[in-house]
């Protein structure tokens, strides 16, 4: 059995980051302009990694699958980035921050890593200011913050609604300048298919030019994968349409391992799926829940009624509703951390007070905010959200419904849980570097920071962390004796190879001649992750997933049908090539699950739970990170290697937002 | 609230093979779908059913379906994103039509933004004016403490304002001249509004609209269309901006 | 400053420049057409002091390159926004509620209003200043303005041509006045309406006084 090094220096928590910084290789300047790196990925880890390599000397090669680097998915962040600036003097502190992390995390996470996270936190404000990133200000000129879920301090900073839509527009300002410069050479419509191994280390990949259809081979010293999480092997999920695995589980084939697949995290408001033609979920802020309340009815008669459509929410008065995360977690009430407020509304829908048509929905009401309030302070909140809300729905939520007993009620919103983030990822040690020589994963990609469960406003510090400030740096002490390696030739046997066996994978798509589309595929992989690998999971759900996975993916193996020809623009062929991977992942989360048994964070096994239903850890036995070693084969079962998780700062206690 | 009734529409869709083949309009009658439908779905959905005729599906850029990240593009309608004002083409929803309406859906037209095949356009342009000049030229590393520069609140909102552009192209679109100043000035408002970029404001203005005439964008009319069909709602008050940033930077040369 | 009349920018800014040098030359146009509503004599005096001599030859050579300049560019700007837009049109259009129609068609008011202009130009430039500098007699003397007026404006079919040509002159006005402020950058958001205000009612303020001279000398005919 393979032993995992995670290579985390030395000394005190607080001096980790620092000691390795003082002591790691570099590369000098002349010699970086002797070295490659592929950068596949123009999202914020992607864009941020491959301008500051670029800016240090090196030569970046950067794809990405849209028509431009702007458009990678961590444009859809809505709600801020933490950092430990405390500029409002509420007691916060990069510690402080570290802790948040780590307890949000459900305790999972490699300690070293987040304390890093949250020491460079404070350098990423300042690049992005520094970038022209037009973050939400104070009437005195200084930044404002906003508190988030899972804090205590006012540690968010924000651009409107759409701060990872600026946050992403900086770092591709700063690619762009690099485009500019000849330091990077971008790539837009480019899909990786496989990473190209010479002697043991990644040494390139094979793109596909997703115009031409032509498969591409690119060699460099070094490759780093930014190509975000596993999210759409649900089929519906808050991921961009385009969001896929396929480069990571390139990466696993090549012998990357996979950590804690089964950590996925289900945003609590999203809107409910409507109909089984559906293909994306739309995400409505988390701040929403700062003035909403969530709640369904108390009476099952109620639920009902208005699963039938008898009734309306509104029509039920106070004493009949049931505000479950105020009754459930006094404390933090509606602003529990996602993992508890998705598992509440499941808990609730699955007892029969669903509300919708489908029973999968619970209200998020804003009737005691805008009573308080006054409607237009509301709608100064959340107006843009209340439009988006109705335009999808048809449903205004700030209109006055009804009055019952003096007391005036607003139409709610319906909402539900769904797939949005992934916190497992390739492995990485301390350095970023998976356990392929050469291969490095940054973002959401990698599974370092974020542990069972992630607290809002993190990915977008995460992914511009590692991307500005961690791995332009420990990629170097990979690099520094890599110097006299010589340019490595595309034309090579080991590429001529790779692009031989993507060709025949592509052959043996198209020859299937099946009767199913794609995403008449798809959806049935979806199916069977929601309904059995979904929030709610057992030993027998994951054990008849993995039967009915192994059977889709036979299924797709005979009964596939592309249209279309392999030369030139195919999409629907480029979605199998995803699906396929798909597939793969939905095993590997299916068997990480069925593996740990335990609940911890985004990962909640029904057998192990409190007598109250929250989750219930067991450190004793699964205190580590679960690796997935591939075998050689698709059809070989992997190998589970297990990383020991050891807090020395921190005490591991049981998470309460109770009290 | 959510219906379940079904409402049929017809197509008429833009089919073009390749960039250099010959396209036409091909009608699909009597797609099924629903007023809480989506309009991308209802393409979804048509281009399901092609699948299962054994055709090729309608090719359309679209990734975030959110509004945000600026990939969908259509001309559905007569307008670009369709219809509705202030949304993209992934936040029109199929109640916005008539059961039984036949619904035309065109590609971006211009010059800069050649059809790839179907619905899908080049818009490379956009990517090319910005690596002109859109950015702080500063290495990461070297900044200092963010409050160190403090910004008036009026300015950060309205260099907000202007950065919400998603770079989609419905400006160039809706321009009976081809042009992209809109795209243009909201770039170069954002960083003339900010200390950060006010360093460099006269290069880039500079460098940003010659690579914009080079690409071929036609002239600016102030016609307001672009304003009028802008998704993110950018006002022609940025081309203003642009305008006086540019003179300014050429009556110095 | 040269090269910046070969961008996009320069080349709108050499349009409202000679556009709203235009605009200035029709305010004095019109201030000396009114003064004919009142006096047939004080009117003559302007025109005599408009004759051919040097300062008004100037001054009519740079009105007129004004004019060329401005067309030229406009037919420049127009061929190249053509070409922007590509070969293949859109099939289905709708013009959005927000777009004025008169910004759409500057080009065609622009003809209609230069084909009025060489009507304008053979009546009476062509009569009096121009008969003055060549030489040649006419019924009316080249510098009785108010008796050419008196004759054109007399005739039905001439005034509705004229009253048409305003109407022109009005839309390419309305959308050109704050169209050239906002080329040289003097506009935003709370100046936008401002200007649009300002530019209707002074495009209406030019087009009524230059048509009460017009319809004055009518009625003027059927008394």
């Amino acid at each position: 059995m393979a032993t995992i090094d995670s290579k985390i220096p030395e000394g005190p928590i607080a001096e980790k980051w620092t000691n390795y910084k003082a002591h790691q290789k570099l590369v000098n300047p002349a010699n970086k302009r002797k070295l490659d790196i592929i950068v596949v990925g123009t999202g914020l880890a992607g864009a941020s990694a491959a301008s500051t390599l670029a800016e240090m000397g090196f030569n970046i090669l950067n794809f990405c699958i849209q028509d431009s680097p702007r458009r990678a998915h961590s444009i859809a962040a809505q709600g801020g980035i933490n950092a430990a600036k405390n500029y409002q003097n509420d007691g916060d502190s990069v510690y402080r921050l570290f802790y948040d992390t780590v307890k949000g995390g459900d305790y999972r996470a490699r300690e070293a890593n987040v304390y890093r996270l949250a020491e460079v936190s404070n350098n990423i404000i300042d690049q992005c200011v520094a970038q022209g990133v037009p973050f939400a200000r104070e009437y005195g000129g200084l930044l404002a913050n906003r508190s988030f879920g899972g804090a205590q301090v006012s540690r968010t900073f924000y651009a409107k609604g759409q701060t990872g839509q600026q946050l992403l527009l900086g770092a591709y300002s700063s690619l762009n300048r690099q485009i500019k410069a000849g330091k990077v050479k971008s790539y837009n419509r480019y899909e990786l298919h496989d990473i190209v191994m010479v002697d043991g280390r990644a040494r390139g990949i094979i793109a596909k030019n997703l115009v031409t259809g032509e498969f591409e081979r690119f060699a460099a010293h070094a490759v780093v994968l930014a190509t975000g999480g596993y999210g759409n092997t649900y089929f519906l999920s808050t991921n961009a349409m385009g969001c896929n695995c396929s480069a990571a589980i390139a990466a696993y084939r090549k012998g990357a391992y996979f950590a804690n697949p089964s950590y996925v995290q289900i945003h609590p408001t999203c809107i409910p799926v409507h109909g089984d033609k559906q293909s994306k979920l739309t995400l409505m802020s988390e701040s929403l829940r700062n003035d909403g309340r969530i709640w369904v009815p108390k009476k099952i008669e109620d639920a009902k009624k208005l699963q039938k459509g008898e009734i309306k929410g509104s029509d039920i008065p106070e004493e009949d509703r049931d505000y479950y995360l105020e009754r459930r977690y006094p404390a933090f009430g509606n602003l529990v951390p996602r993992d508890v407020a998705s598992r509440a509304a499941k808990e609730r829908c699955d007892k029969g007070f669903g509300v919708n048509n489908t029973g999968l929905a619970v209200f998020l009401d804003f009737s005691e905010a805008i009573n308080r309030l006054g409607i237009d302070v509301v709608r100064q909140r959340y107006g843009n959200l209340f439009d988006m809300y109705e335009e999808i729905s048809d449903v205004n939520p700030g209109e006055f419904a009804r009055e019952i007993n003096g007391v005036k009620y607003y139409n709610p919103m319906m909402i539900f849980p769904a797939i949005h983030y992934t916190m497992g990822g390739l492995w990485v040690d301390y350095e970023l570097q998976t356990s392929v020589k050469g291969l490095f994963a940054i973002g959401e990609c990698n599974f370092s920071d974020h542990g069972a469960n992630r607290l809002g406003a993190s990915a977008l510090m995460q992914g511009l962390a590692d991307g500005y400030f961690v791995l332009p740096y420990t990629i170097q002490n990979y690099l520094s004796d890599q110097i006299t390696v010589p340019r490595f030739d595309p034309n090579s046997k080991e590429f001529i190879d790779a692009q031989k066996k993507c060709e025949a994978e592509q052959d043996a798509l198209m020859k299937i001649k099946g009767k199913r589309s794609v995403d008449s595929i798809h959806k049935d992989l979806g199916h069977i992750m929601w309904e059995y690998v979904g929030m709610g999971r057992t030993k027998e759900s994951l054990e008849t997933a993995l039967t009915k996975l192994k059977e889709l993916r036979k299924e797709f193996e005979t009964n596939l049908f592309i249209p279309g020809k392999e030369e030139g623009m195919n999409v629907e062929l480029d979605k199998a090539f995803r699906l396929k991977d798909f597939i793969m992942m939905g095993e590997l989360i299916a068997r990480d699950a069925l593996s740990r048994n335990e609940s911890c964070g985004g990962h909640f096994r029904e057998e192990y739970q409190t007598e109250e239903g929250e989750a219930k850890r067991d450190d004793e036995n699964y205190f580590y990170v679960g690796c997935w070693n591939y075998q050689g084969d698709d059809n070989k079962e992997p190998e589970l290697l297990k990383e020991p998780l050891k807090y020395e700062a921190i005490k591991v206690q049981t998470r309460n937002y109770k009290s | 609230m959510a219906t379940d009734n079904i409402m049929k529409v017809n197509l008429k869709v833009w089919r073009q093979a390749g960039p250099k083949e010959k396209g036409g309009f091909v009608t699909y009658e009597n797609v099924e779908t629903t007023p809480d439908t989506s309009f991308l779905e209802t393409l979804d959905i048509l281009n399901e059913s092609l699948i299962e005729k054994g055709e090729e599906p309608i090719v359309f850029d679209h990734d975030c379906r959110d509004g945000i990240c600026g990939m969908c593009s259509l001309y559905i309608n007569g307008h670009p994103h369709g219809p509705a004002t202030g949304a993209t083409t992934c936040q029109l929803y199929m109640r916005r039509f008539k059961n039984g309406e036949t619904i035309t859906v065109e590609p971006w037209r211009s010059a800069a933004f050649p059809v790839l095949k179907d619905l899908m356009v080049n818009r490379n342009a956009f990517d090319q004016i910005q690596q002109a000049g859109g950015y702080v030229s500063f290495n990461c590393g070297g900044a200092q403490d963010a409050n160190a520069i403090p910004i008036s609140k009026v300015d950060a909102d309205e260099a907000m304002d202007s950065a919400t552009c998603i770079g989609c192209g419905a400006c160039v679109a809706a321009c009976k001249n081809g042009s992209a100043m809109l795209f243009v000035s909201a770039k170069v408002s954002q960083f003339a509004l900010l200390p950060q970029g006010r360093v460099e404001a006269a290069k880039r203005v500079k460098a940003m609209v010659a690579k914009m005439d080079e690409l071929g964008f036609g002239n600016c009319t102030n016609t307001r269309a672009c304003e009028a069909e802008c998704p993110k709602r950018i006002s022609i008050s940025n081309i203003a901006r642009m305008n006086r940033e540019f003179l300014c930077a050429k009556l110095k040369d | 400053m040269s090269n910046s009349c070969l961008s996009s920018i320069g080349k709108k800014l050499i349009m409202s420049i000679s556009g709203l040098f235009l605009v200035l030359f029709l305010l004095f146009h019109m201030s000396m057409n009114l003064v004919a509503v009142f006096s047939g004599e004080a009117y003559n005096a302007v025109c005599e002091f408009l004759g051919a001599n040097w300062y008004a030859l100037v001054g009519t050579m740079v009105l007129a390159l004004g004019f060329i300049v401005h067309i030229v560019f406009a037919f420049i700007l127009s061929l190249q926004n053509r070409k922007a837009r590509g070969t293949e049109r859109y099939a289905y259009q709708e013009k959005p509620a927000a777009v004025e129609w008169a910004s759409q068609n500057m080009l065609v008011l622009g003809c209609i209003v230069f084909v009025g202009l060489i009507l304008h130009l053979s009546q009476f430039w062509y009569k009096m200043q121009f008969a003055e500098i060549a030489g040649i007699t006419n019924q009316y003397g080249v510098a009785d303005g108010a008796a050419w007026m008196q004759y054109y404006f007399s005739q039905l079919p001439v005034v509705i041509c004229y009253l048409v040509w305003f109407v022109a002159i009005w839309f390419h006005l309305s959308h050109g006045f704050w169209s050239a402020l906002q080329t040289i950058g003097w506009n935003n958001k709370v100046w936008m309406d401002r200007w649009k205000c300002i530019s209707n009612i002074f495009a209406t303020v030019v087009m009524l006084g230059f048509a009460a001279v017009v319809i004055a000398a009518y009625i003027k005919s059927l008394c």
